[in-house]
């Protein structure tokens, strides 16, 4: 006698049960809270921010501590509560050039209006572990300048008045911004589409794709011009006012990659632009970004597309790494129905080729 | 902020705010429209992972209403775990009546079957789809593959089909089987054994197809032509099984093998669970059915 398998409802909630169980861990130790994950575990928040598309320190807080420091998962929780929120409007674009930076360097230019400021960076540190950090230690106070700080134009902005560097370009009349979570994406892509594309884009993957554009594939010759981080204001048009309404700051980080450019028919040769900006502080993200917009303007500039980071479908449509986890973790659901039908075929091919053989050896035994 | 968490958690009926239903509706309409084209639509992130059935859930969402009645099976079964999740999702968020028996059902959202009773006008079957396009895998391309679309350019398919048979003897497609529908776009059936595809065929039942990951509906109408692809020398036939159902004793319905020791020993039973049950509530009985006295209520069968 057999009894077919039941219970699917009560092994899913015991599961549930003890992964609860597991994210708590030891109950004598205190429960991490959300704002000290906010403060202490900040990059993983910037992160969770950044790929969910999200910025709410909180609710990324929330998600990190729900999915027990799964960054991956804690996006995907931030990205299905963002997509039920009502879009209320889309606000000006952020004027970086009026950031109020924290962190500013440019490996192109000794110094430059503004200065080079290094901020909080990890560069330079030596990477040794740090015992007296398994103890809460007291932490020295950072300095702060005491001088206003100066006008710091963006490094694009210096050297694209002698039209060495390509402009910001113009936005064409009429074009409304696309919106990659409002319209299903269709290739080939503008590049308004594309950056948002790269800006939710997995870390992982683009730093992999820009660093292999540095390896020979689809190479295109960066300078890190300038990277800066820090606070930029965000501002919505409201219909009835003259002015547009500041909603508070936001915290991002910018790359301009200058790149080598020969020139063609229509242009002389000057230097061509990559763009990488994203939510929080990262330049790991930007820069890959970054190195990825230019190896996609290939067909713009008219370059030979031979390589991955040069083929926008390839990159794009494997970028956002919630479909990636969803789609190579399906493989956990059962497949039973479609593997029966596999297993049938096999055996129906063994099956024809133990015939042959047998009859082969047949007739062999028979002609010696 | 946090403390509106709590508001937070209240979602709108079926999950998805109206405005993105009537997109859905707009997607699946135009999919009614043109049998077998694929529409793209703005797909959301749901509250399930991508490839775990977003894009059927999507277009459940979309068409369901307080008065329907909900069955989801995967692989045919009422009770594999993420069919469970699925309709447990939807018991939350709409409250709907559910059931597991195919008659009852407005609403079947299936994954990789088709119900072995036959369905009905007025039933809607939707189908969750990994890969709605039936040339990814001869191009990967969506550009080009929507050109082929677009000029009918079937040839590559043919090529391929062509090939199994030049290699292997016969066609080497046993699921996810390409079909032409209304003579026109070459279709996946999503990845159902090529068993159900008869099935889709001139169906009295409304069928949509969602692909969440994808971005991308379609359809087939009732009462649609819909063409298994085949050579006249080299037919389309369907999966047989050498051994009726072992728990009710069904023939020419489609079996899982369960394996049963770890020397080579395995029963067949059917994959739909609810058409296994009723044949058993019946008083159908196969060789190892939890009542093996009552096997021979039907000895005809019982002798086959």
């Amino acid at each position: 006698m057999y009894v077919a398998v039941k219970g699917g409802e009560a092994a899913i909630r015991n599961a549930h049960k003890l992964l609860a169980d597991r994210r708590r861990g030891d109950r004598s130790l205190p429960a991490i809270g959300l704002d000290q994950i906010v403060e202490q575990l900040a990059l993983a928040v910037d992160r969770v921010m950044a790929e969910g598309s999200l910025y709410d320190t909180e609710l990324a807080a929330l998600a990190v501590k729900q999915a027990r420091g799964d960054v991956i998962e804690a996006i995907f929780l931030v990205r299905a509560y963002r997509t039920t929120l009502p879009r209320f409007g889309y606000t000006k674009p952020v004027e970086t050039s009026q950031m109020a930076i924290e962190r500013r360097i440019s490996a192109t230019f000794k110094d430059l209006p503004g200065g080079q400021l290094l901020g909080p960076t990890f560069d330079y540190t030596h990477r040794l572990l740090d015992p007296e950090l398994a103890e809460d230690g007291v932490v020295e106070t950072p300095d702060h300048r005491v001088e206003a700080p100066e006008h710091t134009p963006r490094v694009t902005d210096i050297l694209g008045h002698d039209g060495m560097i390509e402009a910001d370009g113009d936005m064409p009349e009429g074009l409304e911004t696309g919106d990659l979570t409002r319209e299903p994406l269709s290739f080939p892509l503008e590049r308004d589409l594309r950056l948002q594309a790269l800006a939710r884009g997995d870390e992982g993957f683009l730093l992999g794709l820009a660093y292999s554009t540095q390896r020979g594939y689809g190479r295109s010759h960066p300078f890190a011009g300038e990277i800066r981080i820090g606070e930029v204001e965000i501002e919505l048009e409201v219909a009835e006012l003259d002015f547009p309404l500041t909603l508070g700051r936001i915290r991002v980080t910018e790359c301009q990659m200058i790149n080598q450019f020969k020139g063609s028919s229509k242009q002389p040769p000057q230097f061509t632009r990559g763009y990488g900006l994203v939510f929080g502080q990262s330049e790991r993200k930007s820069m890959s970004m970054a190195l990825c917009d230019r190896a996609l303007r290939a067909r713009e500039l008219g370059e030979d597309i031979t390589a991955a980071a040069q083929d926008e479908e390839f990159v794009i449509s494997h970028s956002d790494n919630v479909q990636s986890t969803g789609f190579v973790e399906h493989l956990k659901l059962p497949h039973y129905v479609d593997f029966q039908a596999e297993l049938d075929l096999v055996r129906r091919m063994r099956g024809e080729h133990e015939r042959r053989e047998s009859e082969n050896s047949e007739t062999k035994e028979a002609a010696e | 902020m946090i403390e509106s968490h709590s508001q937070l958690a209240t979602y709108n009926f079926a999950y998805l705010d109206e405005q993105t239903k009537r997109m859905i509706r707009r997607a699946i309409l135009k999919a009614i429209a043109i049998p077998g084209y694929q529409v793209p639509f703005a797909s959301r992130e749901m509250p399930m992972p991508y490839g775990w059935g977003t894009g059927g859930v999507q277009v459940t969402a979309a068409v369901i209403g307080p008065n329907d009645t909900l069955k989801v099976i995967d692989q045919g079964a009422d009770d594999t775990t993420n069919a469970v999740s699925i309709r447990a999702f939807f018991q939350k968020v709409s409250n709907v009546q559910v059931t597991t028996k195919t008659t009852e059902a407005t609403i079947i959202q299936t994954r990789h079957r088709i119900p072995e009773t036959a369905l009905q006008a007025g039933q809607t079957l939707v189908y969750q789809v990994p890969i709605p396009e039936p040339l990814r895998f001869l191009e990967p391309r969506e550009t080009e593959t929507r050109k082929m679309h677009a000029l009918e350019e079937y040839g590559l398919m043919h090529v391929k089909l062509y090939e199994d048979i030049a290699r292997h003897g016969r066609i080497a497609t046993t699921y996810a089987y390409p079909v032409k529908v209304e003579g026109r776009y070459v279709m996946d059936p999503s990845p159902t054994p090529k068993f159900d595809n008869p099935k889709m065929h001139q169906s009295p039942a409304l069928q949509l197809f969602g692909a969440g990951r994808e971005k991308r509906i379609y359809a087939i109408p009732p009462y649609t032509e819909v063409v298994s692809l085949d050579f006249e020398d080299h037919p389309f036939e369907i999966q047989t099984f050498s051994e009726p159902c072992a728990l009710c004793g069904a023939k020419g319905s489609y079996l899982d093998e369960v394996i049963l020791d770890d020397k080579g020993g395995s029963m067949f039973v059917c994959s739909d669970t609810d058409f296994c049950e009723d044949r058993q509530a019946e008083g159908h009985r196969g060789h190892l059915s939890a009542n093996p006295a009552q096997a021979a209520v039907n000895p005809a069968e019982a002798a086959e």
